[in-house]
């Protein structure tokens, strides 16, 4: 491994910087966390065993699941046409498309619902086109995954476009000049090199996929085992006064997320460590 | 993440030769294709927002903005920005700093925990504080003994609001700073500048528009957070409602139109932000052509 | 380069702002314990410190804190004016009334993790029993007040839409295949509970209580429920605004706002049996005596029980408890026949467990195998 090889940095202010930030993590998310596992542990294994794998739950994970993973892969086709266009070709509007990019981050997730639900509804401006070739998209699965279109937009483009910028064109240039086709240049130069990123913004959409709760419940109907998500579950539960249980099932979606961003996290630096020394 | 490279490269778009890109059809097929995305995903749903905020009409829309509960919640809004955006700034920093110029053990982890909010369900985000803060949390009895009050006032909404952006800036950062490498502050350091010196004078510079986009995506973020905040919020009519919840409340009134009417207000104030971010890229496009 | 300096003076200010902000914040905290004797202790107001320097005489102004649930704002709103006046009339005193609504049970969690409430107002006795469970008031609390501590009551009805196309009258019709009946979730919802029971108490003596075909009855209303929203204001939602559904079962007062709103695109079907629906009100005991705002807190919620009070209610669609006011509105509410929670159910408690615990009767006619 690479670390195990510490330089001696000419640079000051490690111990500050990395100490200020391993505090102020641990102030502001560690601790907070670790109140969730000390919560949970106050079941026990097979009462948390339980909690987590009842039939509502087991079907919650897969409603969560399937339509955050549908929705990062939608993003991840749209998000890369979307940076493509922003970085490499001129046209009008193109700024106010890219500053459009970061709507989601800012609208109230509940704002947002409430809007992608009125769309979509039978007697919505799309889900009146849709309702007559039998395609239902609120209260449906559907509704969810159009829902977390919506979130994970900007986690896709905004993770792609710096990369697709700092690509040298003379990498193309020299494929070009070798003869190849426009198509093969992307597909044997410029995706290997967007992998990585496209990766990143699928996880970091997906992730953020499985936990939304403020715009999904708007759309989704909540129908136990058909569109009830997990985080709905865990509100079931806290208005039951099964604190415990909650935080246990908070836990399973915690650990998903953790360990979803830390084998991103770990690719990528390999990734790059590999380009690098390439 | 970083945006703020983008001129660069609409730049590099212009002077990009012709055998470098597709065929014309190709071409507008890809910008019609992201047209329509981004109109159907992002556009649509503005929309219908501003058209139900302007049901009924224009008076309307102003009284639903002037109510003093509506305006209290704008203070609250604007308030817990100010707090949260500059702390999580600092650290933003901090972090990068000392990920991006020095190797150590642990950092992947490091990253993934800087990561972590991104991805915690907001629910989870606001539920935490409460299993710490609140009258049966772990801290609890104590606050009440001292008689301070965390959850359901003001610090509680600024915490779950520092959670949700913690990573913001520090991810704006990390790739960029990654990307410039440490050459430029050893060269500063070797000609006997000072630590903070060198800060100001070599990285400042390098990083600006990249911190100034992460502290304006932080800050939109931090203005919009409805799940975390709603946990912790004690949804006092003019004391701890911030915008959105202010907005959920009208919904809840049956007064839809005042309801979109203040969330068009918080579409303005993120729309602002992006016409902000707009003009940090024209200034950066100038200084470049000015090389 | 000078562009630099002006961007490096920009940030130095934010992050001064920040810090500045940050102290303030300090001080605002302090200030909140500062005048804890006092009687206003949500401290944000000068008022509040002047007022704490002398304890003896009656502080100028006082602050309550009513924790309710959703459909109660419109008739909160009118009575706190009502409340308020009435009280600087008697003692001279400011009252002024913060409210908080939201899901009745999220409401009651929120007391219980300390938000400061000196009287809650939800929508079943469970939540409040859920705080005194912990301490927060005694035990016998729904003894505190007149007619189980409920001073208005309510029921559950039917909302259709105009000229009731699908002929819905009773409880069987909504069973039929053609009808989609509109609820919120029971596990998440206070009235979709009243909704549950009322329903699976017309079924119980449909079928002089063989569970079997109650369970039945109630898998084949289920079947018909196309959307469960998490709150009864988002279930009227979907109904109203979304036109889903033939018919909405809601709180009596809720399906007439919702008329009044929307005029006449719908009409109220009373079903043959429903439910007595009483949402309590209570003082929080260990609030108002570290707050010293007991006596106002228990003028306010006796204030419901007058004239002045029931009339309010009435107006907001709520039945009055009060025989001359229910008199004067009596033909705003249709007599049935009412099932109660205490003697067809055994209470909220037993309730409780039976049907919406996990494994409940509720959880059975969505799990497969039962």
């Amino acid at each position: 491994m690479a670390s195990n090889r510490i330089r001696k940095s000419a640079l000051p202010g490690f111990r500050f910087s990395i100490g200020f930030t391993i505090l102020y993590l641990s102030l502001i998310v560690l601790i907070p966390l670790a109140g969730l596992v000390v919560k949970t542990a106050g079941l026990t294994f097979p009462q948390f065993w339980e909690t987590v794998t009842s039939q509502r739950v087991l079907a919650s994970y897969r409603v969560s699941l399937l339509t955050a993973l549908f929705a990062a892969l939608v993003n991840v086709v749209f998000g890369l046409v979307v940076a493509w266009v922003l970085v490499r070709y001129r046209f009008p509007g193109k700024k106010i498309i890219d500053g459009l990019v970061d709507i989601p981050f800012a609208l109230p997730t509940a704002v947002a619902g409430i809007a992608l639900t009125s769309i979509y509804a039978p007697n919505g401006w799309i889900g009146r086109l849709l309702d007559p070739l039998g395609i239902k998209v609120s209260y449906t699965p559907l509704g969810i995954t159009v829902a977390l279109i919506f979130i994970g937009v900007p986690f896709v483009v905004r993770t792609v476009q710096p990369v697709l910028q700092e690509l040298e064109a003379e990498m193309e240039e020299s494929a070009a000049l070798l003869g190849a086709y426009r198509w093969r240049t992307f597909r044997k130069v410029l995706l290997p090199e967007l992998v990585p990123p496209l990766i990143t913004g699928f996880a970091l959409a997906f992730a953020r996929g499985i936990g939304e709760y403020g715009s999904v419940v708007f759309i989704s109907g909540n129908m136990p085992l058909k569109t009830e998500i997990t985080p709905l579950l865990i509100i079931t539960k806290l208005e039951q006064y099964e604190y415990s249980q909650a935080t246990a099932i908070a836990l399973v979606l915690l650990i998903i997320s953790f360990a979803l961003l830390l084998l991103i996290n770990t690719l990528q630096r390999w990734t790059n460590r590999r380009l690098r020394s390439a | 993440m970083a945006g703020a490279v983008t001129t660069v490269a609409s730049l590099s778009s212009e002077a990009r030769p012709k055998h470098l890109t597709e065929a014309r059809p190709v071409r507008y097929l890809l910008i019609a294709i992201a047209l329509l995305f981004i109109g159907v995903v992002i556009v649509l749903p503005m929309i219908t927002v501003l058209s139900e905020a302007f049901r009924k009409g224009w008076s309307a829309y102003m009284d639903a903005i002037r109510d003093p509960d509506a305006l209290a919640a704008l203070r609250l809004t604007l308030l817990t920005a100010a707090i949260a955006v500059p702390l999580n700034t600092i650290f933003g920093v901090a972090a990068a700093w000392g990920i991006t110029k020095f190797k150590f053990r642990g950092k992947n982890l490091l990253i993934t925990f800087i990561d972590l909010p991104f991805s915690v369900s907001p629910v989870i985000s606001g539920l935490v504080y409460i299993l710490l803060f609140g009258a049966q949390g772990f801290f609890g009895p104590w606050l009440i003994g001292h008689d301070v009050k965390i959850v359901f006032a003001i610090p509680g909404i600024v915490l779950a609001t520092m959670f949700v952006t913690f990573p913001f800036v520090a991810r704006e950062l990390l790739p960029l700073m990654e990307a410039q490498g440490v050459q430029d502050e050893e060269a500063a350091v070797s000609l006997g500048a000072k630590g903070w010196r060198t800060f100001w004078k070599v990285t400042l510079p390098n990083i600006k528009w990249g911190l100034l986009y992460g502290i304006i995506l932080c800050n939109a973020r931090a203005m919009g957070e409805f799940g975390a905040v709603s946990v912790v919020s004690g949804h006092i009519r003019g004391e701890t409602n911030t915008l959105p919840l202010h907005i959920e409340i009208l919904y809840n009134e049956y007064q839809y139109t005042a309801s979109f009417a203040v969330a068009s207000l918080l579409m303005l104030l993120a729309i602002i932000t992006l016409v902000i971010k707009g003009l940090i890229e024209g200034k950066l496009a100038s200084s470049k052509r000015g090389h | 380069m000078k562009r630099f300096k002006s961007f490096r003076l920009l940030i130095v200010a934010a992050l001064a702002m920040g810090v500045l902000s940050a102290c303030g914040s300090n001080n605002n905290s302090g200030n909140n314990a500062a005048p804890s004797d006092g009687a206003s202790s949500s401290g944000q107001s000068a008022s509040a410190s002047a007022s704490a320097s002398e304890p003896a005489k009656k502080p100028e102004s006082v602050e309550l804190l009513n924790v309710s649930y959703d459909p109660t704002r419109e008739l909160y709103e009118a009575f706190n004016k009502s409340f308020a006046d009435y009280w600087k009339q008697t003692t001279g005193q400011t009252v002024k009334i913060n409210q908080s609504h939201g899901g009745s049970g999220a409401q009651s969690r929120k007391v219980l993790d300390g938000l400061e409430a000196d009287v809650v107002t939800l929508a079943l006795a469970y939540d409040i029993d859920a705080l005194a469970d912990k301490g927060l008031l005694k035990a016998d609390w729904q003894q505190s007040f007149d007619s189980n501590s409920s001073p208005y009551t309510s029921t559950i009805v039917f909302l259709v839409r105009k000229g009731n196309p699908k002929g819905i009258k009773d409880w069987d019709d909504l069973i039929k295949k053609d009808v989609q009946v509109i609820t919120p979730n029971p596990k998440t919802s206070g009235g979709a509970r009243w909704n549950y029971l009322a329903a699976w108490g017309y079924a119980s003596k449909q079928f002089g209580g063989d569970e079997a075909k109650i369970k039945d009855f109630m898998k084949q209303l289920f079947n018909n429920v196309p959307v469960l929203d998490s709150g009864a204001r988002g279930a009227t939602t979907t109904f109203v605004e979304r036109k889903i559904g033939d018919v909405l079962l809601a709180w009596e007062n809720e399906a007439y706002l919702a008329k009044k709103e929307y005029g006449d695109e719908f009409e109220i079907v009373t079903p043959s049996l429903s439910i007595l629906a009483e949402p309590p009100v209570a003082v929080v005991d260990k609030v108002v005596d570290k707050r010293g705002t007991r006596e106002v807190a228990e003028a306010y919620l006796k204030y419901l029980y007058t004239p002045e009070g029931q009339e309010i209610a009435a107006q907001n669609f709520y039945r009055p408890r009060l025989q001359e006011v229910a008199d004067k509105y009596k033909d705003q509410f249709p007599q049935l026949n009412l099932l109660t929670i205490d003697k067809d159910f055994g209470g909220w408690k037993e309730a409780q467990k039976k049907h919406f615990e996990d494994g409940g009767t509720f959880d059975q006619i969505y799990t497969k195998g039962s």
